[in-house]
């Protein structure tokens, strides 16, 4: 019998007060949670795909379990892992503990989530961190929600399909057979308007100009050609915190904006070459003006 | 049903399978979504397409779909929304038609005609953004569906006509035969395992060994896990006639990149002579005599040298001939002394192969490096790597 067959879960997610989600996004989360299929999401650094996983956990109410991936990761890892080499050398003293092999399993990610007793949401952070081969060896287990445990002989099964939220930094390509097998959205980085969205949930009480300001010259910055790093939505709330904690306004970052680069710069741009260009082009700016 | 939907994608080289179109299906089926044609393309792109850089092709072709649509339906600009419902309203069970009356397709059906109408008038208007009005999903070219922007909370939907309009993913589409993937996978066959670093695997030949010698204790041997240890050089033409191939040569780079741990990379221009090069902080050049190189790099490493060799064969095979600098030693006097230091060396070639042909100085090059030029392709860097390997 398949865990699928259970009924279809009447849930949906709407966004929440703390993050604002577009609508072609929600569409994808609730595909995914009706199809429970896994969602596989893609998008430029700091446009909250992490995050994601966090909100729609807290908006369904169900517990949250992450699986961040390193370069070192293996596949089985999210599953079990059996340290035999412990249990070599509890042999060798005489542990009482040696008898059950059970007491060497370490359960994984993937098996807490399938004995939940509530749905879970599962959070699988990075995957194109790992070895090319490890999107692979999860084909099984995502497809099913199934697996063996060679160590003990049992197998163990989802009660409830978690909702798998994958994300990818594009740094290796996925491979097919996995692709097929989810859904994928691309978070486009927030247009001016869902930009004053998401910054209006994290500081209710901005001033419009200094935001208006603010949001002229982080646009702009994102136009200017040939930037290496190109700054992202956390970063441009991190510049907002930085110019509401020194009480700068409107005027002085319009200043700025048509003379040099950004005050604070340091909190949009992580990468000197950049800096260098931008102070190279508004001097171009400031001699085509004379 | 969507069939016709489904080899239209299929003929527009955009690589679903049937597994994704059920699965398409299955969503439908499953009203995950209320029955509008902006849904649909959302949905229809979650399914089916994987990659962001396909999204742009899948844009246009979804266009031309919904913009032939009329040819086989009655004319007219409400047909898609219509007829997309009633192919829907097929698969459809008696409850699941109740529901969808329910929610009010004919008032669907009003907003739909109604913002087509303030559409109209904004054009007549003159607005900017009519401008486009050939690409109409509609068939009707006098306006762009763009324009289909009303206001109101209801319509909540609104941009996605826009959207595959727009193409906005236009930038991502890379439409190389080659993504970074595939680059990876050619350049792993070039592999020579070896072990160091941190020991992180169990030995278990040595833990055995030692355990018996150890009168039966457990004596754990680790190893670390292996690597691959190859060498490589890069050496990279840039400039001039490269500029052409800059994005490919970049792909190529970021693959040994992270596909390589021990890489060397060296920038010439057009052909090798008695320096190369590489950029300081502030992007100036550098200069390494090439003799340095050639003392430095002992025969162990395996070199790519990537170059489109398009130039005039004076540059290769006369002295003075670079375009440069004064040489005093020809470039083909270079490339023979670079061939002798390193014989695992192959030529890669960023310039379509069939072009090669016709370029007197590609063939000039070719014949130096006995034949080992490779294009940059999948298949010949399959080639080239195990060229290198052997």
């Amino acid at each position: 019998m398949k865990p699928s067959q259970s009924p279809p879960n009447p849930r949906r997610f709407a966004g929440t007060d703390r993050y604002v989600a577009t609508d072609d996004l929600k569409l994808a989360v609730n595909a995914a949670l009706t199809l429970q299929r896994p969602l596989l999401i893609k998008g430029e650094p700091g446009t909250g795909k992490t995050m994601l996983a966090e909100e729609v956990a807290q908006a369904l109410n169900y517990p949250l379990l992450q699986w961040h991936v390193k370069s070192t990761t293996k596949a089985h890892q999210g599953l079990y892992e059996y340290d035999a080499v412990s249990r070599l050398r509890d042999s060798q003293l005489g542990d009482e503990r040696v008898r059950d092999i059970a007491n060497y399993i370490r359960k994984g990610v993937l098996w807490q989530a399938f004995e939940s007793d509530l749905p879970t949401v599962v959070l699988i952070d990075e995957i194109d961190k790992a070895d090319i081969e490890f999107p692979n060896d999860l084909l099984r287990e995502l497809d099913q929600m199934e697996f063996h445990v060679y160590e003990t002989g049992q197998t163990i099964r989802a009660r409830h399909r978690p909702l798998v939220i994958i994300t990818s930094n594009n740094e290796k390509e996925l491979p097919d057979a996995f692709l097929r097998r989810c859904f994928f959205h691309y978070i486009q980085f927030p247009d001016r308007d869902t930009l004053r969205d998401i910054v209006k949930v994290h500081y209710p009480d901005i001033k419009t100009d200094i935001l208006r300001a603010a949001m002229d010259h982080f646009f702009m910055l994102r136009d200017a050609p040939g930037l290496k790093k190109k700054p992202s939505t956390s970063e441009f709330l991190d510049w907002l915190a930085l110019l509401l904690a020194e009480e700068i306004d409107a005027a002085r970052i319009d200043a700025h904006a048509s003379t040099s680069i950004p005050i604070m710069a340091g909190a949009l741009l992580k990468n000197e070459q950049d800096i260098g260009l931008l102070e190279r082009l508004s001097g171009l700016a400031r001699q085509t003006r004379r | 049903m969507f069939i016709d939907f489904f080899y239209h994608l299929k003929n527009h080289k955009l690589p679903v399978s049937v597994k994704e179109y059920l699965t398409l299906l299955e969503v439908l089926r499953e009203r995950v979504m209320p029955p509008s044609l902006d849904d649909f393309y959302v949905l229809a792109r979650l399914t089916l397409v994987k990659d962001e850089t396909l999204f742009d092709r899948f844009d246009q072709a979804f266009a031309l779909f919904v913009k032939n649509l009329p040819a086989t339906m009655p004319a007219g600009p409400d047909i898609p929304l219509d007829w997309l419902i009633s192919q829907m309203q097929k698969n459809m069970t008696p409850e699941e038609k109740a529901a969808l009356e329910k929610h009010g397709w004919d008032k669907l059906m009003e907003m739909f005609k109604e913002r087509l109408k303030e559409q109209k008038e904004r054009h007549a208007g003159g607005s900017k953004w009519v401008g486009t009005g050939g690409t109409s999903p509609f068939g009707n070219s006098g306006y762009h569906p763009e324009g289909i922007r009303v206001g109101g909370p209801s319509a909540g939907n609104r941009t996605a006509v826009k959207v595959w309009e727009e193409r906005r993913f236009k930038e991502y589409d890379d439409q190389q035969e080659l993504g970074t993937r595939n680059f990876k996978v050619a350049l792993r066959r070039l592999r020579r395992f070896a072990r160091e670093g941190a020991a992180e695997e169990l030995d278990l030949d040595d833990t055995i060994r030692s355990t018996a010698r150890n009168a039966g204790f457990l004596d754990v041997k680790m190893v670390p896990e292996r690597h691959n240890a190859v060498n490589v050089l890069m050496l990279l033409d840039v400039g001039g006639s490269m500029d052409d191939h800059i994005a490919r040569v970049e792909e190529l780079f970021s693959a040994s990149r992270s596909e390589f741990r021990n890489l060397e990379v060296w920038y010439f221009h057009n052909c090798p002579y008695e320096r190369f090069w590489r950029y300081d902080t502030g992007g100036r050049r550098v200069y390494t005599d090439t003799w340095e190189l050639l003392r430095t790099y002992n025969t162990n490493w395996r070199v790519l040298i990537v170059g489109d060799a398009t130039m005039s064969p004076y540059e290769i095979v006369h002295p003075g001939g670079s375009v440069e600098h004064y040489n005093k030693e020809a470039g083909a006097v270079w490339l023979a002394r670079i061939l002798d230091a390193w014989p695992k060396a192959v030529w890669l070639n960023p310039e379509p192969q069939a072009y090669w042909q016709y370029r007197q100085s590609i063939d000039v090059v070719r014949n130096i490096m006995q034949n080992h030029m490779y294009p940059v392709t999948m298949t010949g860097l399959e080639a080239a790597m195990r060229q290198l390997s052997k």
